[in-house]
């Protein structure tokens, strides 16, 4: 009854080739929209903007860039967290050694920067294919940390190896509050999210799809396998570079290399799986799902349990609720959360008289 | 019957509640633990030992200067954003928000830098974290206090020292953890290196450490006088064993703090028998203050290790200095603030900065030998830059030096160019510390 | 020259070492299709179960600490626990995942991963113990002396046990009906159904032999380095050898291993010094990377044909 595409007729080619095609789904994003660029910052304090709001949001454009390359173009990666540091040393770079290079135009940068690593590194994927490939990507995860910690030229020559990005100035406006901070992270985010939203159902999207299902199927319908993979590659690291950007920029502020480790490549992993493979939608839902399952648990187990155990069990509860969890999540719902979602809406379709 | 119980319920919850109103003031102290994972045994050993040492104050003294110590442990994983989570979740907890911030992590220390300032909380970095934050005047919010990487260095060169008389000629390899930790040695070793005609070689191990076959091999090849092993975690036993392997006598390596706990010698059994490492607080449980926190902590069941056996280790004593610095630390913003009332993390920052733990204090303390005596100011939040070298016997630390002191001169002066350059770049001016009082 | 054979001989040893971690891999791998991550936690857990027993038991029952009999008993208890573990994984975790995407399967073995780990460390401490099984890691003297070069008895005893151990691996494999039923199994999952082989049989016994070498993996590399965390990154070692070798075989296994721990050790005294060293974390990675590139399915690896 809410959710129901009969009668929504297309008069222009224009009308059929919206993102959203169907009213419901516009007026609900442009709701979410509305909601977390006017209502959140008004009512949530510091500390969620700060601890929770900023880094869900960053990780959901790093778990996109993902999602583009294994869910979309079915390439399996384990280096995510190199392409984000990459883009993160990238912009800080490119502010520092170009006088008066604007933000946003370094946070770009930084991702193209990304991207040509990335393209570098999947070149391999022409050949390999699977968990070779996944283990082939490692290569990129521990190359990348090893040439940053190594080359002190990336850090600046700063002792300790770690950067501490520049002020943000857009137009003359610093951004520096939490308020500030987060808005313009939620702008980045909400334009790269529909464009990644809007990329996949292009022909490039359709043919990331096709390679996904099929390569050998793929390359006989005439579509470039290598070109397909490659641009794959290139977005989806351009995607994780400008995360990597703004985990520097808009929420740590400070970064090593070693924070980029392989244990962040498999939250990212971890947030597309229990997301949605293959929906942008679902790196939103994963992403704050993997960000706030350990602080709910953190902030729940000891209260419940904290005089039944020691603080050290207490601990490693957290750890094993959480695989447990990630484990039972897997079997109840292999598709994730954005699959939820869709049952949710078949659901609305019917409601109140299913059948 | 049910109602009875109801309305004892009901008196016993007012009980507590007006208890809890004429209670005395509650000093709070946010602790972003980690407990789980890699770390785990340090984190265990040195949160635990700094509860232990609250729960004392709080037991035999009834809290500091009347107000009690309370504590909440937020679990970290020693993994940075969960670090900011729990600085941001800690931040205004209690009477007056958090204290004081030490996530004995360095890349924590760096996430949350900036914003300790704006959030007026002292961020107390004991024995890691950013060296040239020693720098008071540039960095009046971060707390490095007793010594720093740099100023071990030098202290190492200075116990080689004591041991070959002259350096000329001889070689040092510095075997390190590929990582910025590893690389925090190499300028002032280099200095050093140029000024006392020594030759260091340094040889990189990739993280985590646990093959070390090539390293050695080629320390075999370069025969040096003594290996300086700048180590962690499971890199250090397997250097130990490595070394064994190649035969490279024990005796001749010095290892860094993180190199020298139990946990770093056990693993390697009988190869670690003469090994040496730095220590700013000792191992040992016959300390007074030890054995107080045996008798009134553990005398109640209020322990927090779950293996007692541990209360005495490097890393538990290594808590109870942490313990130690910030009750002082509360104590001394007391004296000027007000006593038997909470006071807020600006406040207790002056406390750290006008911190004066001398002999005759840590006597009283009963740690004497325990910890070197440490005396902050404006200027200097180092306060003190004193080590003892520790040899493991087989089965235990033994104490083998008296407190070294570092080359303060060299050291600062890298500190303050440091510092100068952090200050440019971030458009800081530095505070004058005249006016400080 | 004397050397260059020390590292070549020195990076060979360690290889079988890598080669006892990935050949848990590659059992579970062949047979089911689960590229297992928690193999290294597995590790860890049964090592720190082993050494837990050891401490516990002298207690309990009253034998003498460190005595044989409480050696072999720690051992028996740590095996047991160790084939519990994988059978309950195969039946509470892997069971219920049949025909999921491989990738699906591969998270869900790094939640498991976190449970192993939280499980191990719940119950034992987060303690770092020293493990001793009697062999001395000090240079055979004989070599020394003779041609100076330095080889460790220790990881020549570890290579040797790897070796016995790969050995009946493979003949068990070979000539016993569960071996051969279980290479059914890893060639075609239902023709193994139909002719009438129990699937669900043969994943218990590979899951519970995989933590049987999760077991001595774990004592080798415990007595190695000590029983702590960091045996869950030996699994990091394994990952270039399995990808080298092939997912899918025991010799590629051992002879993967040699080739990774021997070139990696050879890069990073020869190499290494040009660019600061430390190479050791990617070498192995981008070595079979380039291998890769060449013979996509590794060394032993089963050739894949896709057909549209």
């Amino acid at each position: 009854m809410f959710y129901r595409e009969a009668g929504q007729f297309k008069a222009s080619y224009q009308a059929d080739q919206q993102i959203f095609p169907i009213i419901q789904d516009r007026v609900g994003i442009a709701i979410v929209i509305a909601l977390a660029a006017l209502v959140i910052p008004v009512i949530a304090n510091e500390y969620w903007l700060k601890a929770i709001l900023v880094p869900v949001l960053i990780f959901s454009l790093a778990a996109i860039g993902l999602n583009i390359l294994t869910g979309y173009a079915g390439q399996l990666s384990l280096g995510s967290a190199a392409f984000m540091a990459v883009g993160a040393f990238g912009a800080y770079n490119f502010m520092l050694r170009i006088d008066g290079m604007p933000f946003l135009v370094a946070l770009v940068l930084g991702g193209l920067a990304a991207a040509a690593v990335g393209v570098l590194f999947g070149l391999p994927s022409l050949r390999i294919k699977g968990f070779y490939l996944a283990v082939a990507t490692l290569a990129a995860q521990f190359f990348i940390v090893w040439a940053l910690v190594k080359f002190p030229w990336f850090s600046n020559y700063s002792s300790s190896g770690v950067i501490t990005a520049q002020d943000i100035v857009i137009l003359g406006y610093t951004f520096d509050g939490p308020v500030a901070k987060y808005l313009l992270t939620l702008a980045i985010v909400v334009v790269l999210a529909l464009m990644a939203k809007n990329l996949v159902r292009t022909s490039t999207g359709r043919a990331w799809m096709a390679v996904r299902d099929m390569d050998v199927a793929a390359e006989v319908i005439g579509i470039r396998p290598m070109r397909t993979k490659l641009i794959a590659f290139a977005v989806s690291s351009f995607y994780c570079g400008v995360a990597g950007g703004l985990y520097a920029f808009t929420y740590l502020g400070t970064v090593e290399p070693e924070g980029f480790n392989l244990d962040l490549s498999f939250r990212i992993l971890f947030m597309i799986i229990i997301g949605g493979v293959g929906s942008i939608m679902g790196s939103f839902l994963g992403a704050a799902f993997i960000v706030l399952l350990p602080i709910f648990l953190d902030n729940v187990i000891p209260h419940l349990f904290g005089n039944l155990f020691s603080a050290s069990f207490a601990s490693n509860l957290q750890l094993i609720v959480f695989g447990g969890l990630i484990i039972f999540f897997l079997i109840v719902e292999p598709h994730g959360l954005a699959r939820l979602w869709q049952i949710g809406k078949e659901k609305l379709r019917l409601w109140p008289f299913p059948h | 019957m049910e109602f009875k119980k109801t309305v004892m319920l009901g008196a016993l919850v007012a009980g507590t509640l007006a208890a809890g109103v004429a209670m005395a003031a509650e000093q709070f102290i946010g602790l972003p633990s980690y407990r789980v994972g890699a770390y785990a045994a340090g984190g265990s050993g040195i949160y635990g030992g700094w509860i232990d040492y609250m729960n004392l104050i709080n037991e035999r003294d009834g809290g500091v200067g009347g107000v009690k110590l309370v504590w909440e442990e937020c679990e970290t994983e020693y993994n940075n954003a969960r670090g900011v989570e729990c600085y941001e979740r800690l931040k205004n907890k209690g009477e007056t928000g958090n204290s004081m911030f030490s996530p004995l992590s360095t890349g924590i220390t760096y996430s949350v830098l900036d914003k300790v300032a704006d959030d007026k909380i002292p961020l107390v970095t004991i024995g890691y974290g950013r060296t040239d934050a020693a720098d008071g005047r540039v960095f009046p919010w971060v707390f490095p206090l007793i010594t720093t990487y740099w100023s071990q260095a030098t202290t190492m060169i200075k116990y080689i020292e004591s041991k070959e008389g002259d350096l000329k000629g001889k070689k040092i390899v510095l075997l390190y953890h590929d990582s910025a930790y590893g690389k925090e040695p190499h300028a002032v070793l280099d200095r050093m290196a140029a000024d006392k005609g020594f030759t260091v070689e340094k040889i990189a191990v990739a993280h985590p450490g646990n093959e070390q076959q090539s390293q050695w091999l080629q320390i075999r090849q370069i025969r040096p006088d003594w290996v300086i092993l700048w180590g962690w975690g499971v890199m250090n036993p397997t250097a130990l064993k490595a070394a064994a392997k190649t035969g490279f006598p024990r005796t001749k390596m010095l290892g860094v703090w993180w190199s020298g706990a139990e946990e770093d010698t056990i693993p390697a059994g009988s190869a670690a028998k003469g090994f040496t490492a730095a220590g700013f607080n000792v191992a040992g449980a016959d300390y007074p203050v030890i054995k107080d926190i045996k008798k009134v902590v553990y005398g109640k069941s209020l322990g927090n290790m779950e293996d007692e056996s541990r209360v005495g280790s490097v890393y538990y004593n290594r808590g109870v200095v942490h313990g130690i610095i910030a009750v002082e630390a509360i104590r001394k913003a007391q004296e000027k603030y007000g006593k038997g009332k909470a006071l807020t993390g600006e406040q207790i920052r002056w406390g750290y900065e006008n911190l004066n733990i001398d002999d005759k204090k840590l006597a009283e303390l009963g740690a004497a030998g325990f910890m070197p005596p440490l005396k902050t100011s404006c200027m200097d939040h180092e306060g003190s830059g004193k080590v003892k070298y520790q040899s493991w016997d087989g089965a235990k630390w033994q104490v083998v030096t008296d407190w070294i002191d570092a080359d303060k001169q060299m050291v600062r002066g890298m500190i303050e160019e440091s510092a100068a350059k952090y200050a440019q770049e971030k458009g800081i001016t530095p505070r004058d510390c005249s006016k400080e009082m | 020259m004397q050397f260059f054979l020390e590292v070549l001989i020195g990076g060979l040893l360690s290889g079988v070492l890598y080669a006892l971690v990935a050949l848990g891999f590659v059992l579970i791998f062949k047979a089911s299709g689960v590229f297992n991550f928690a193999q290294g936690a597995m590790v860890f857990f049964a090592a720190l179960t082993f050494v837990g027993f050891t401490e516990v038991l002298p207690g309990w029952t009253g034998l003498a600490e460190g005595g044989a009999v409480v050696f072999w008993l720690a051992f028996v208890l740590a095996l047991v626990s160790m084939v519990v573990l994988g059978i309950a994984t195969e039946k509470i975790v892997l069971r219920p995942l049949v025909n999921q995407p491989p990738i699906t399967l591969f998270m869900a073995t790094i939640g498991l991963s976190y449970l192993v780990e939280g499980i191990a460390q719940g119950i034992w401490g987060a303690n770092v113990r020293g493990l001793e099984l009697g062999i001395e890691d000090v240079p055979i003297e004989y070599m020394m002396e003779h041609h100076n070069i330095l080889i460790s008895s220790f990881d020549l005893f570890a290579a040797a046990l790897a070796g016995v151990l790969v050995g009946s691996l493979a003949l068990f494999f070979q000539y016993t009906k569960v071996g051969r039923a279980l290479r059914a199994v890893a060639d075609d999952h239902q023709a193994a159904l139909s002719i009438g082989i129990p699937l669900q049989h043969i994943w218990a016994i590979v899951w519970g032999v995989a933590g049987f070498v999760a077991l001595v993996a774990g004592l080798i590399w415990g007595a190695r380095n000590g029983v702590q965390f960091a045996l869950t990154f030996t699994a990091l070692k394994a990952l270039p050898v399995l990808i080298l070798g092939g997912f899918t075989s025991v010799p590629g296994a051992i002879v993967g291993g040699l080739i990774i721990g021997a070139s990696e050790k050879l890069a990073e005294v020869y190499v290494g010094p040009f660019v600061g060293g430390g190479i050791e974390s990617w070498f192995p990675y981008v070595l079979a990377l380039l291998f890769l590139l060449v013979r996509p399915e590794g060394l032993f690896g089963e050739r894949h044909i896709d057909r549209v």
